[in-house]
């Protein structure tokens, strides 16, 4: 049997998301831009799709953006601000340990003559919303922290983070990454001061290649795309309406509140196992999501335990890259010896998951310490 | 039009008696390479090599796209036949085949060679008779005999009249497979496919050994390394992969043997069954992407010691290049961008902390026969993948 435990990569497609998905491509392809009967249609479904996924961040339809993922919505986001709010400033603030999708962008935006500020997060993973504040100045135009820490688990402050920075100036725009929080915790957009969120599709049982970014309305970007109406002609180009259409469905599939207790309890179950095997140490914070937990599994490294664990048909992801790449920059950032950065796997859960999975895990891990030679 | 692309042989003109025989195989070389995009006739005749498409829908810019990676040939040219071998057939094909070039330019020059002495113009005669012709056709055209921005050349040989422009330049080398087999030791780093390029540039075909730890290397290392060699076979020809199971035997070093050892051993153990594995293939050598001084175990006190670990001669072409000569050439062969791609290899595992540079051999050997692999050893060798390797699959 299979025991997939990498969902914060990807996750299956839930049945129902699926059929909407095989439905729209056979029987209601029609492009959402003709004004024929079938573009109405077609149309019909965007519409009620961008009305669900608003519904989940509880905000307005019209101020859902759907682009092709979050890296797209992340660098729209970034560029779009950016160029919107020049004239006003140039310092942009982000925390250390964004997905790579904003680490590149505020990279190029840097080499453009920007100034980024880099927020690093304490021993814990977690970014302190006092030290974004002391960052802030009088030329920051935005400011872009993610709600949970991809490779840990951790989750920020971001509501305490986004209204401080309002209340000290409230013309900066505040983004958060919500695609690892995105159908695991309960978002809504006031209650965090986001002017934009990114979510995904496929991390939440949808197909790859689509998510969303909200727009607070009366927050102007500037499109990295030209070329059509679609989508207000900030991501020009016709609507992925199979992607989009399957999106909604999982969306209205969220049981949040019931999927996290179930999560929480296979967490404890996990992490009570996990410590029991010698060697293994928790990496994951306290505050940690429950979805995510990463640990370095003794002196093995990632590379190795994770094809050894692959063999088992147990699919985790390495919490850090092979001797020849870089190591994780979230791991550096938290200052974890390069010994315990070296054999970090990041183990992810999804509602499909099971104890089953955590125990095949378990006894992968175990057997791996054992047979497998250490350096 | 007619189109036909000219090839020119390049240093096996220089051979005595052997020239027909390094003539036959690259005939062959360039029709298996051509094979998949459709049938040529393939001739040869005054030390060049005529290939001649026999349907008009082959498409001859891939055709010369993969003649430019076939060794053996220094230069090609695509060429226009004329109709008959007159010159009013040179002057009428040359200025409709050549115009878009001609067009563009500004000054061009005429060379003419005659080898069918029986053709009653003289070159220099040719040459003005087309050069008169074209100034008329193009008048925006000026002769430039120094440094023209063109020049038509016009050949007139046995079978026919011949019109093209500047030849490209070709590989180079001598063809693959007139100068024996030998085995490559491929690891999926930077230097090992360089280093296969460079001999199957010299004329050898090549079977690869590729050496697998799983799971301390990976399923995508394996793959990294046929991609590999499905880029250096667009030149080298097509070629057989072993890949030998080599974990028990990286586990028995690490446990068995000291740290600052690890390296050479697994080096001289891998030279030991290449050699082997060469044997059993008719391989008369091995080559490996070893340049001195690289890292610890390429020392030349380290390179002794592998090298002892095998009575066959060892081809090192890397041995006295820089990295970023080594770097250019992968680039030119396209094996750059995979050969980076992060993967653990088995070069990668169980590295020590402060490999040996200057290892004694007689200490070396002392260990290794301590820790007996030659059981472990035969038992790799039962259990060899193999993997047929083709650029065109």
């Amino acid at each position: 049997m299979e025991h997939y435990l990498d969902n914060s990569a990807t996750t299956a497609v839930s049945a129902k998301a699926a059929e909407k998905a095989y439905r729209i491509m056979t029987e209601n392809y029609g492009n959402p831009s003709s004004l024929h009967l079938k573009g109405m249609q077609a149309e019909h479904e965007l519409e009620n799709a961008r009305k669900i996924i608003a519904r989940t961040l509880s905000v307005q339809s019209e101020e859902i953006i759907f682009t092709s993922g979050g890296t797209e919505a992340n660098n729209l986001a970034l560029f779009g601000i950016a160029q919107a709010k020049k004239r006003r400033g140039n310092r942009i603030i982000i925390s250390s340990v964004e997905h790579s999708s904003i680490m590149e962008a505020a990279q190029r935006l840097e080499n453009d003559g920007f100034e980024i500020i880099r927020i690093a997060p304490d021993k814990d993973g977690v970014i302190k919303p006092q030290s974004v504040l002391q960052a802030v100045d009088n030329s920051t135009v935005l400011v872009s922290v993610m709600c949970v820490n991809n490779e840990t688990g951790a989750v920020m402050p971001v509501s305490e983070i986004f209204s401080a920075v309002k209340e000290k100036n409230s013309d900066i725009i505040c983004h958060t990454d919500a695609v690892q929080a995105f159908g695991k915790i309960a978002l809504n957009a006031r209650r965090l001061c986001a002017d934009l969120i990114t979510v995904s599709a496929h991390k939440v049982h949808a197909p790859k290649g689509c998510g969303a970014l909200y727009l607070k309305k009366g927050v102007r970007i500037v499109p990295v795309q030209y070329g059509g109406e679609q989508e207000k002609k900030l991501r020009p180009g016709t609507e992925a309406l199979p992607l989009i259409a399957a999106f909604a469905v999982a969306c209205d599939e969220f049981k949040i509140e019931e999927n996290y207790k179930a999560v929480q309890e296979l967490n404890s179950y996990a992490v009570k196992k996990l410590e029991n095997i010698e060697g293994v140490i928790i990496n994951s914070p306290e505050n940690a999501l429950p979805y995510v937990i990463n640990v370095s599994a003794g002196r093995v490294r990632s590379e190795t335990m994770l094809h050894f664990l692959g063999e088992l048909d147990v699919f985790v992801s390495s919490g850090s890259a092979c001797a020849k790449g870089k190591p994780s920059h979230v791991l550096s950032a938290m200052g974890l010896s390069k010994e315990r950065a070296d054999s970090a796997l990041r183990i992810s859960f999804s509602k499909y998951s099971t104890k089953e999975d955590v125990d095949a895990l378990c006894i992968g891990i175990e057997t791996g310490l054992k047979v497998l030679v250490h350096r | 039009m007619k189109e036909i692309i000219l090839l020119k042989d390049g240093e096996i003109v220089l051979k005595g008696l052997n020239r027909r025989s390094f003539e036959d195989v690259l005939k062959k070389n360039i029709k298996n390479v051509l094979n998949p995009i459709g049938k040529f006739e393939i001739t040869s005749a005054q030390s060049t090599i005529y290939v001649k498409p026999l349907y008009d829908d082959i498409d001859l810019d891939e055709a010369c796209d993969r003649i430019s990676r076939v060794f053996g040939i220094v230069a090609y040219s695509r060429a226009a036949v004329c109709d008959e071998k007159t010159l009013e057939s040179v002057l009428k094909t040359a200025p409709v085949y050549l115009e878009k070039t001609l067009k563009a330019a500004s000054t061009f020059k005429v060379e003419a060679k005659r080898s069918d002495k029986k053709f009653p113009y003289k070159s220099p005669e040719i040459c003005r008779e087309l050069g008169g012709e074209l100034i008329s056709k193009f008048p925006h055209l000026k002769v430039d005999v120094h440094n023209p921005e063109v020049t038509v050349n016009v050949e007139i040989r046995d079978f026919g009249a011949y019109i093209h422009c500047d030849p490209e330049k070709g590989a180079g080398g001598i063809p693959v497979g007139t100068g024996g087999k030998a085995a490559i030791l491929i690891s999926g780093g930077i230097d090992s496919p360089v280093a296969a390029y460079m001999m199957a540039k010299r004329g050898i075909r090549l079977t690869a050994v590729h050496f697998a730890s799983p799971p301390y290397t990976s399923r995508r290392a394996e793959e990294k390394v046929v991609k590999l060699l499905k880029k250096v076979s667009r030149y080298a020809g097509p070629m057989t992969m072993y890949t030998v199971p080599f974990t028990k035997i990286q586990e028995k070093i690490r446990n068995d043997c000291p740290e600052e050892l690890f390296t050479i051993i697994m080096r001289r153990l891998m030279m030991e069954m290449s050699e082997k594995i060469a044997l059993q293939n008719d391989c008369s050598a091995l080559i490996t992407g070893e340049s001195l001084g690289q890292v610890a175990s390429q020392t030349i006190g380290a390179l002794g010691c592998t090298d002892e670990a095998t009575n066959m001669l060892v081809f090192r072409p890397l041995i006295g290049m820089d990295k970023q000569e080594i770097i250019d050439i992968s680039y030119k062969i396209d094996t750059y961008e995979t050969s980076i791609e992060p993967y653990e290899d088995c070069c990668t595992v169980f590295t020590p902390k402060h490999p040996r540079t200057r290892p004694v051999l007689k200490y070396v050997k002392e260990a290794q026969e301590k820790a007996e692999f030659a059981p472990l050893v035969e038992e790799a060798l039962q259990n060899l993948k193999t993997t047929f390797i083709s650029s065109d699959d």
